[in-house]
């Protein structure tokens, strides 16, 4: 069991309660995966000024001023419990480069233009209040709360995965094949950060979307590859995607109104959203990828 | 905010803002039949009203998780919302009525009992069911009366792929259009009787629908005993 929720906002006037608004949802996941959580999100001033390059990290056990001394370029760094943001007005793959370089044993969470990914160990209402959750804002964001099978309860193991530029993954479900897929992904040169069987869902999908196909195109080709069961929401910087194996035996609804679209594990999870009463409710079909942009 | 009917006096509140889910289930096991109950603030947790064995009318004034209502008997729960995976699971007798929509596997393994989903329920609705009488007022998803062995599912929406997949005798009724059959379940003709017990189950739910606008399917009884040349059908 773990725990998935995830809003698009459409409406600009509710971007400021994006992050209000995953507070509730995470706390209504919190009992289908009380052993650590993360959020991604997407445009949250606060974490990712516009116009800097954000790289999101899991912490190095220092204080901001000295991560932000030791990337160097001009970068600062927020702490938000055990993960760190860095930001600098480079480009995303520069500061990438600058941070690894700084920290080569640190295990980079997330980086793009305007993503930051908090991820940790302990109750996710704990982690809401590290992250500062309930004062983010943004476009979209999703939360996670993990119940963990496959793999150790740590950091590195909590999801969201974000393995390339705005791209972010959450899964509830267990790959059957994730180490044959992962073998072929390394035997390409890929490198993983942990032997989470999530992380290898994301790093193939990352590898679709290196070679030119859409998100749609690449969670259906993780639908050929991938056996097991999974509900995933996958989220790149513009585009919010849902899809689910063919069995579909994970929990998932999706609603959505005019001034927002979001998916959970559970209803309870949506049934604090504005609107809730009217929206259009439904559960995604089996291997059907629903995908929403803006 | 409380929708209980009857005399005020024999409704018993439990709020579960201070109660937990254990004190619910444990005080609706030790009533006495003919109560009325009363659950504040359910905000979506798991297995209320389970296991109930007594003539008693629970109303959960709000949205319940999995498995709501599960192993019923006797007892008429109402949810003024939607559920989660498995409400009314195992249900042998009494009614349960989800004002809402339902989650997967609404009714599974039910032997006995009306339950009626006034919206829409989604994937494998009926799943095993044994003798339950299934009234949905929207629509139901993929694989609904999966292996059903008894009792009827009436659907007033549509249907999604693969009804009633390997089905045994469960008789399925549907008004809007089947995505697709599954194995071994084939249209039959809608006769008098069926749109008499139609007619019946759509009264007891309180769900106003022409029966003679509804199909009728069932089982082929091509899968009942072992044949090799069906053996791709397994």
């Amino acid at each position: 069991m773990c725990g998935i929720a995830g809003l698009q906002v459409r409406d600009p006037s509710l971007e400021p309660r994006l992050g209000e608004l995953l507070t509730g949802m995470l706390h209504q996941a919190a009992e289908r995966g009380p052993d650590s959580a993360g959020v991604a999100l997407y445009g949250d001033a606060r974490l990712t000024p516009p116009g800097h390059a954000a790289v999101s990290l899991l912490s190095p056990g220092l204080p901001a001023e000295e991560i932000a001394a030791r990337v160097g370029g001009g970068a600062d760094a927020v702490v938000a419990g055990q993960s760190v943001v860095v930001r600098s007005l480079v480009t995303v793959a520069e500061l990438e480069r600058a941070v690894r370089d700084a920290f080569p044993e640190a295990i980079v969470t997330g980086r793009g233009s305007d993503l930051a990914v908090l991820k940790g160990v302990g109750h996710p209402d704990t982690l809401a209040e590290e992250f500062a959750l309930g004062r983010a804002s943004g476009r979209q964001g999703i939360v996670h709360t993990r119940m963990a099978t496959e793999s150790a309860v740590t950091p590195e193991g909590a999801h969201p995965f974000s393995v390339a530029e705005d791209l972010c993954l959450v899964h509830n479900g267990s790959f059957a094949n994730h180490a044959t897929i992962r073998r072929e992904l390394r035997a390409a040169g890929v490198v993983f950060d942990s032997e989470n069987d999530s992380e290898v869902g994301a790093r193939f999908v990352a590898a679709q979307l290196a070679q030119g196909y859409d998100l749609e195109k690449s969670l259906r080709l993780l639908c050929e590859r991938f056996d097991g069961f999974y509900t995933l929401l996958v989220t790149t910087g513009d585009t919010f995607a849902v899809v689910r194996d063919a069995i579909a035996c994970k929990p998932a609804v999706i609603a959505e109104t005019d001034a927002w679209v979001a998916m959970a594990s559970e209803y309870r999870c949506l049934a604090g959203l504005p609107g809730i009463e009217s929206a259009r409710i439904f559960e995604p079909e089996p291997e059907e990828v629903y995908t929403w942009q803006r | 905010m409380a929708t209980v009917t009857g005399p005020p006096a024999t409704v018993t509140t439990v709020d579960l803002q201070t109660a937990s889910v254990r004190d619910l289930n444990a005080a609706l096991h030790t009533t006495v039949g003919g109560m009325a109950w009363h659950v504040a603030h359910p905000d979506g947790a798991h297995n209320l009203a389970v296991g109930i064995d007594a003539d008693l009318d629970v109303v959960i004034d709000g949205h319940a998780g999995y498995y709501c209502a599960g192993m019923n008997q006797h007892a008429t729960v109402t949810v003024n919302g939607n559920v989660g995976v498995g409400v009314a699971e195992n249900m042998m007798s009494g009614t349960v009525r989800v004002r809402g929509n339902a989650s997967q596997s609404a009714g599974a393994t039910a032997h006995g009992g009306l339950l009626v989903i006034e919206g829409d329920a989604s994937a494998r609705c009926g799943i095993s069911m044994k003798g339950v009488d299934i009234v949905v007022g929207g629509s139901v998803g993929h694989m609904s009366a999966f292996m059903g062995q008894a009792g009827r599912l009436v659907v007033c929406g549509d249907a999604g792929d693969a009804l009633g997949d390997s089905l045994y005798e469960a008789r399925i009724y549907v008004k809007g259009t089947v995505k697709s059959l599954g194995a071994d379940c084939v249209e039959k003709p809608l006769r008098d009787e069926h749109l008499a017990e139609l007619s019946e189950l759509l009264k007891a739910a309180g769900i106003d629908e022409d029966p003679a606008a509804f199909r009728r399917y069932g089982s082929a009884r091509d899968l009942y005993h072992f044949k090799v040349d069906n053996s791709s059908a397994y």
